[in-house]
Order: C-alpha cells, then structure tokens, then sequence
C-alpha cells in the first residue's frame, strides 16, 4: 500500500507542490529531447535514403566536435575552423561510400548495419588517436553562441531558461525545415527517396547510388555537427556522447525509422519521459534510471504500437 | 593433399549424419583436444594460460552464446554483457549463501538465472524484429548494468561495490581465489567449454538448429511449415542466455578473481558481438576463431611494436585495437559476410579438390 | 511415403471448402465473396490475370491473411481464425511465387527442416544427439532421401540453396514441402520462369505426387496449357471475384473467361 502510494501519488503531490520545479524538470525534459532529436535525425536522414541503419551517428557527432575544436586549438580562427569540419565531414562520406558502402551494394541491410559497427570502432579509435582521449571545451563563445540564462518568475519560485538550449531549439527547427524541403521539393530529394525504396531499382533508373549516398552522409555529417556544437556548448565535448547517442535508438522507435517529424517528437517525449521519471520516481529505485527507462519507455510502447507514432502499418507480403 | 575424402564411404545415415562426416576432420580435432587437455596443462607457462587460453575459452564461450542467438536465429543482440553479469552474480550469491556446495555445480546453475532472464528480455520478440528488437536487448543491458551497481545484496555490501572470488576447493585443493593454480583453473574451464560446445554442436546440427535457421532465413516460410516463431525465439534466447551466464560466471570466477560492476557494461557486450561477426555468423568453429582474433590483437599489437623497438604508449594501442577491429569488421564483411569461419570452409574446400582449382 | 487421404480418391469427398470469403487490405479488395471446394485427390487450379486475387485466396486458405467474412470448411472442420502453424499442423503444404527457401541452408536441410513437426524428441535428446534424438534423425533422413531421389537432387544436397538456379530451387522447394506430407498441397506459380524442359519435369512432379500419394493439388500458374493439361477442375478468379467455375473444357468456353483474359470494352 505504502509502496502504491509513493508510485502513484507522492510524486505527484510533489508536481502540486511546487510546479516551478515541475516547469524546470519539463524544459531540462525538452533540452535534452532536442539533442536525441538532433542525433536521431541523422539517423533517419540516412535510413530514408540508404536503408542504412548507420550505428555511427553518435560517434559522428563526437568526431564532428572533436574536428572543430581541434583546428581551433592549433590556432585557427573559429569560423574557418567550422568551414574545415565541414570539408572533413564531407571527406568522411566520401570515404565511407568509397571504401564501405560500395563494396557493399545489395547486401542484406543487417551486413550493412554491422558495417557501421566496425566504422563506429574505427572512428573512436582514430579520433582518440588524434585529439586524445579528454573531454575538450567547445568554442561557444567564438562562434557567436549566446551564453547565460533567462530566469523567469513563475509559480512563486523562478525557472531558469539557458540562452544556448533556445538557440537550439530554433537551429533544429530551422534545420528540420530545410531537410523537410528538400525532401519533398528537390530532384535530388526524390532520387533519395528512390534509392531508400531499392537500391537495384533506383539503379536502373539511372540514378547515380555513388552520388546520393556520399550527399546523405554529408548532410547527416553537417547535422552530426550541428549536434556535436549544440551538445559541446552545454557541457563538453567527451567520448561519452557515444553511449548517450545509443538513446537514438528508443527515439527511432517512437517516432518510426523513417519520419523526421517523428525523429523530433520521438527525442521530446523520450527526453521529457526520461527527466521526469528521474526526478520524481528515481528516488524510489536508487536513482540513476535514467540509464535504461528510455528504452524501457520505447519498449512497452513498441508492444502496442510496433510500427513506432508515424510509421505506416506494414503489410507482410509473401 | 591430405585433406582428400575419397575413399570414405557413408554406409548409414547415421554416419553421414555426424557433425563431422570427414576422417580428417576427426583427427584434427582429436588431436587439439590432446594438445589442449595434456599438452598446454604441462608445457605452457603460467603466462600463458593465464593471459591467452583462459580469456580465449571463455570468451569463445560467450560467442557461442551470441551466435545462436544471432548467428543461428539472426536476433540480434547487445544484451550479451547483461546476461553474463547476471551468471556472474548469481553464482557469487548461490557460493556465499551454500559454500558447501561445490563451486562447479554453481557454475552451472548459474546459467539458469541467465535463461530466466533471457527469455524475460526475449519476450518482446515475438512482436518486433530487426533493428527494432535490439532495442529490447539494449534494455536489458542497461537496466542489469544499473541493478548490478545500484543493488548492493548482489555484492554482499561490499563497500567497494565489487565482487571478490572467495576461495572454494574440490578435495581440499583450491579451484579458485588467490590461491588456485591456472593450471587447474584452465583445465576447469576447458572441460567446460568443451562440454558445453559439444552440445552446442549437437543442437545446431539437428531439428532445433534447422529450426532456428529456418526462422532466420524466411520467418513467414518458417512458421507455414509448422515452426512456431515465438517458441523457437525464446528456445534461442533461453539457451543463449545460458551459454553467456555461464561464461560470465566463468569469467569472475577463474579468470578476473574479483569484479567491478561496470565489467558487465555495453563494451563487453560489442566485444563479443564482433568476435561473433569477425568469426563467423552461424559457426561454432568461428566463435573460436572470433574469440582469438579480436582477443588476441591488442595481445599481438603491444608485442609486435615493442619487438619493432617502438616504444608506445599502452593507450596508443588501445586506439589502434579500435581502429583496427574496425576496420576488420568493414573488411571481413566485404570479404566474406559470413566471416573467417567461411574462409576456413573454402579453404578447406580448396585442399580437398587441390592442386586442380574444381 | 503413403499420405492419408489418398484412399479417397475414388470417392472425391470435399478436402475444403471457401464460403463467401472476402478480404481487403485497407481499401483495396482483394478477394470478394468467393466461393469454391476442393475435392479430395483432384488438381485444382486457381487463374485469373495478374491481381485477380489468387495468391490472395492460397494465403487465405493456409492462414497467413485473415479474410474479413466468410468461412473455410478444412478436412469437416470450419474455421474462421487459424494461424499458419496449425494450417501446417493441419497437412497443408505450400509453395511460394517468389521462391521461399532458407537461402543459408542446404537443400538437404531445407527439406529437413520440412519434418520438423513429425519430428519431436525433446531438447534433452537434442543435446546428446544420441540414442532416441539420432534414430530420429536418421528416420526422418530416409525419408527425406526419398524425396531427394523422387526429385532427382541428390547431387545438389549439400549446396546452399542460395547459390542454386532458379529451377532447382523451385524443386527444392517442393521437395520442402512434400517432406510435410501434406494433405493438400498449395503451389504458387510452380513454373514461372521456367523453359519448357523443366516445366516438363514439374508437370510430371505434379502428376506423380498426385497420382501415387493422392496429395490434392491446389495449383496457380499462368500457363493456360499446363493448367488445362494438369488439372481436373479450375476456379477463375478476375479482380478478386470468382468469375467461373468447372473443368478445363467448361471453363475454356466461359464468355467472362474469354472477356478477362482477351478484354472488353467496359
């Protein structure tokens, strides 16, 4: 009975009591949904047009950060810094179609899959190897990144809103926007989405694979980067987003592989789902839930819904 | 040459039915069990058996585990590391709470606690496949990771948070704790591994295994021949479970002497995921072969650049043992997806008709 | 291999019967109110154009798709809900359009794999292989061989079907499905694909597997004359609606027969 109550009231007795806090704990939910959301995304943008499901998305991002703190710290100005990630980033997919990618064409996707395993390993190794294994400090403040907080007066206690979690908020938008368009409206959208639905077919349309898939692994670079700033800027930039990023997955399963609005709200609900449940209920547990209730959350859901929020019901086929 | 069949004969079902129809093959086995069980045990140096053959059996061990869940049945898995806490653990509990009882017989039982786990984690499987259900295995490892930090009855209390291997002894000499031999330890370990192979072996070869690769192959045309999905899943996943519990157990047991928690964390979980991909996905014979090459790297980098006079920093390898396992995985699945065990089969396949190429 | 059900040839009592079966996928009608039988010991055959619903009706019949109405009558038993593995259960078999095989496996266990569920020693003999699990095994491969000699694989046993042809494949795969010993056999297209030698060699398959172990046939194909030459009666389905019903004279003369595969104005 005790044990009921502290599930099923006490904590939310403790939202009532003080929904400043509450408010605190939801936008903390959102921020840190906003990063799944972003590492998500460079999920999806790969899956759609590749039918890779590219584990390396989190290591990219790592690597992306790494890059440009790294030419920052050998004395080049920020911006050009930024410019130089962008050309490694796009050297990496270059390489990964090259020597990955290509050799691999119309293998099952799992091979593929465990392909991207192997880059995962390789990149934590090289970038260890050539920027060490210590946490660095991202160049916020040289690439114009607002710094500080908005407190605001509410509910008889304050909320603190941190300028650079806002600016997220909208570079993701903004981002997503984009992606969305190009998507829908470009040539090279529509070739994407050929190539996503088969490989052999999209091929013998004259679609150039080589082309599409270096374009989507850049794009998933830049949005790698994109995340690996935003992130660095909050906290530092570590090898330990690798495991962070792995959080993804349950977003991907939410929001469905292949739906980007579903990347965005999949990363909220998770986030949010997650800061809550540690706040209120991980006291019960011993706290530190945080480590698995996402994919606890992703699992029951996936019982009653495989097909994630977005995707579409599939019909088996035989 | 040698490798050459003719002559041999199949009279009976029976005999062409064996796990390995061909002479050769026997004797090649025949004589690595010898080596293993009389020669290591009295030739080898303690270095040895301590720093190479125990690690590679028991983590042979767990590659099985995982192939047949993922090699066999294609259900992909990162909950290996999990499970093999979950036989660690229970087998320090079940020794602290009867010591009486001999260590071994805990090894054993201790697999089952890893089953019950498995097939809870496996329940998911019947709904979600693919990418989705790894998820589900994802869960299970960070949710056990957690329980093995957060719950201190499983360490006993103990303030540091981890484990140590109590002593226990079979006719009053030492099996394990500081005091045992590794010569004992290893060949502890071996009769195991063997034995649980061995049965592994005998699974896979016939109606389970065809079972389980049946619903790796084509699911749907699995279950319209009367396979049930779901049952044959959670088979894989129980048995599985088990071959990493008792790898896990083996592991703290007779190799690490004492655990931190964090030993049982998600990089343990790829390491032998990549030893199965590397070794070969759907063979016994490549989880050994997985298990040496990825364990045996690092092993191989650090001796070979020392012996080059390259005096390099153990963290430098460290890199490089990534850089290279990843690079090994890209190149074996280009090669050959299913890894070296497949390599070895066409070899074998090219001495039997050598020196023509058909 | 003797396979129940043979005895009743002479008598040609329905084996199943489809009631006013329809099915639709969302929308889109796949099936709509179809009715037919299948009598003991005959070929049926089910035509129609490409998206007539055919592949549609044998997924029907082996419980892969639930239909929204109507019943099946399977062996004096109705049903409406069943799942594939009781259909196996059930005795029937099936092959597939796009061929079905477990590509990592041999053709040998492929078709062993078609024994399973006449196959149960339980998992402690399994992990011996010994004593009752192996004479099991050894059983269950003559009768197997049996079926490999029939279909004139025995060199291609210990190939992974994934780098066999087509053709074989398709001969594995009945080789699969007739190690179920089925009662009712359901093949998709046996012959597509094929040159006329090898549908020569599976016309012939066909006609032994009926012919000796009295397996009903349901078969789809496309090529009118090995249907007319194979079958006893024939069901033609057209935008999921049974249009006619009958043996292959009968039907031949149909005007809606004629109508769906020359065209009409509509």
């Amino acid at each position: 009975m005790d044990l009921a109550y502290k599930i099923l009231i006490d904590p939310f007795m403790q939202m009532g009591a003080a929904p400043d806090l509450l408010v605190q704990t939801l936008w903390e939910g959102l921020v840190a949904g906003v990063l799944y959301s972003l590492i998500a995304l460079g999920f999806v943008l790969i899956f759609k047009a590749s039918g890779v499901f590219n584990f390396a998305q989190g290591i990219m991002v790592v690597f992306a950060a790494l890059t440009l703190v790294g030419l920052h710290e050998l004395g080049i100005p920020a911006f050009v810094a930024l410019f130089l990630t962008i050309v490694v980033m796009f050297g990496l997919a270059f390489l990964v179609e090259r020597l990955m990618l290509r050799p691999l064409v119309n293998q099952p996707d799992i091979i593929l899959f465990m392909a991207t395993f192997g880059l995962t390993y390789f990149l934590i190794g090289f970038g260890e190897l050539v920027f060490g294994g210590n946490p660095k400090k991202m160049i916020a403040s040289e690439l114009y990144l607002p710094s500080g907080a908005y407190d605001i007066k509410m509910f008889g206690g304050f909320v603190s809103l941190q300028k650079i979690d806002i600016a997220a908020a909208v570079i993701v938008s903004l981002m997503v926007l984009f992606l969305a368009l190009f998507f829908q409206k470009t040539r090279i959208g529509r070739a994407l989405r050929a190539v996503a639905d088969s490989h052999k077919a999209a091929l013998s349309v004259g679609i150039s694979l080589e082309q599409i898939w270096v374009v989507v692994w850049f794009a998933a670079g830049i949005v790698a980067l994109v995340t690996g700033i935003m992130w660095g800027a909050r906290s530092e930039v570590s090898f330990s987003l690798q495991i962070i990023a792995l959080k993804a997955l349950p977003v991907l399963i939410l929001g469905g592989f292949t739906s980007i609005p579903g990347a965005i709200v999949g990363g909220l609900i998770i986030g949010v789902g997650e800061k809550l449940g540690e706040f209120y209920w991980g006291p019960l547990l011993g706290s530190g839930i945080e480590s698995w209730l996402a994919y606890v959350i992703a699992l029951v859901f996936l019982l009653f819904r495989p097909q994630g929020l977005f995707g579409e019901k599939i019909i088996e086929r035989i | 040459m040698f490798y050459r069949e003719a002559g041999q004969f199949k009279t009976t079902y029976q005999a062409d039915q064996a796990v390995f129809p061909i002479l050769q093959d026997r004797i090649g086995l025949a004589v690595i069990l010898v080596g293993a069980f009389v020669f290591i045990p009295f030739a080898a140096s303690d270095f040895f058996i301590n720093v190479i053959m125990i690690p590679f059996l028991i983590l042979a061990l767990a590659s099985i585990g995982l192939n047949i869940l993922t090699g066999y049945t294609g259900l992909l898995s990162l909950g290996t590391g999990g499970f093999m806490g979950v036989g660690a653990f229970a087998c320090y509990k079940l020794t602290t709470f009867f010591p009486g009882v001999n260590v071994i017989v805990w090894i054993f039982v201790s697999g089952f606690f890893a089953t019950a786990l498995g097939i809870l984690f496996g329940l998911p499987s019947l709904r979600i496949k693919g990418f989705y259900l790894l998820v589900a295995t994802l869960a299970a490892q960070f949710f056990l990771d957690w329980s093995f930090i957060r719950i201190q009855w499983l360490t006993n209390y103990n303030t540091s948070g981890a484990i140590e291997v109590p002593t226990r002894t079979l006719f009053s000499v030492p099996l394990t704790g500081p005091n045992a031999t590794p010569q004992l330890r290893y060949l502890v370990i071996l009769a195991i591994v063997t034995l649980l192979t061995w049965l592994a072996s005998n699974l896979v070869h016939g109606r389970i295994g065809r079972m389980w690769m049946a619903v790796r192959d084509m699911d749907l045309a699995a279950e319209l021949i009367g396979i049930p999905l779901y049952r044959t899943k959670l088979l894989a996943f129980a048995i599985s479970s088990y071959y990493c519990g008792v790898a896990g157990a083996l592991m703290v047991f007779f190799w690490y002497g004492s655990a931190e928690p964090g030993v049982f964390n998600i990089d343990q979980s790829f390491t032998i995921l990549f030893m199965v991909i590397i070794g070969g996905l759907g063979s016994l014979t490549g989880s050994f072969f997985g298990a040496a090459l990825i364990y045996g790297l690092p092993i191989v980098l650090k001796v070979g650049l020392h012996g080059l006079g390259w005096n390099i920093l153990p963290a430098t390898i460290e890199h490089l043992t990534f850089m290279t396992v990843g690079a090994l995985i890209v190149l074996v699945l280009i090669i050959e997806p299913l890894g070296l065990a497949r390599l070895w089969q066409i070899t074998k396949q090219k001495l039997r008709v050598w020196p023509f190429p058909y | 291999m003797r396979v129940p059900g043979g005895a009743d040839i002479a008598t040609g009592g329905v084996l199943l019967a489809v009631e006013n079966v329809s099915l639709a996928f969302g929308g889109v009608k796949a099936v709509t109110d179809v009715s037919f039988d299948i009598r003991k010991g005959e070929i049926r055959a089910i035509i129609g154009p490409n998206g007539a619903g055919k592949t549609s009706m044998l997924n029907i019949i082996n419980g892969f798709y639930q239909p929204q109405h109507g019943r099946i009558t399977f062996k004096g038993e109705t049903r409406s809900k069943m799942r594939p593995h009781d259909a196996a259960k059930g005795g029937i078999a099936r092959t597939f359009q796009n061929v079905a095989l477990f590509r990592g496996m041999t053709s040998l266990d492929n078709i062993m794999a078609g024994r399973t569920l006449r196959m149960n020693k339980n998992l402690f003999w399994q992990l011996l292989r010994f004593g009752p699990a192996m004479n099991e095994e050894v059983e269950h491969r003559r009768r197997v061989e049996e079926i490999i000699d029939f279909l004139k694989i025995q060199e291609i046993r210990r190939t992974p079907v994934g780098r066999l042809p087509y053709g074989l494949q398709k001969r594995v795969e009945l080789g699969r499905a007739l190690a179920m010993e089925p009662e009712l056999l359901l093949l998709d297209e046996p012959m597509a694909g094929m040159n006329l030698e090898e549908k020569e060699d599976m016309s012939r398959f066909i006609l032994d597997v009926n012919d000796h172990f009295g397996t009903t046939v349901v078969l789809i194909e496309h090529d009118m004359g090995v249907v007319m030459d194979l079958s006893d009666r024939v069901v033609v389905l057209d935008h999921g609606v049974k249009i006619a019903d009958g043996t292959p004279d009968e039907v031949k003369r149909t005007q809606a027969v004629i109508d769906a595969y020359l065209g009409v104005a509509h």
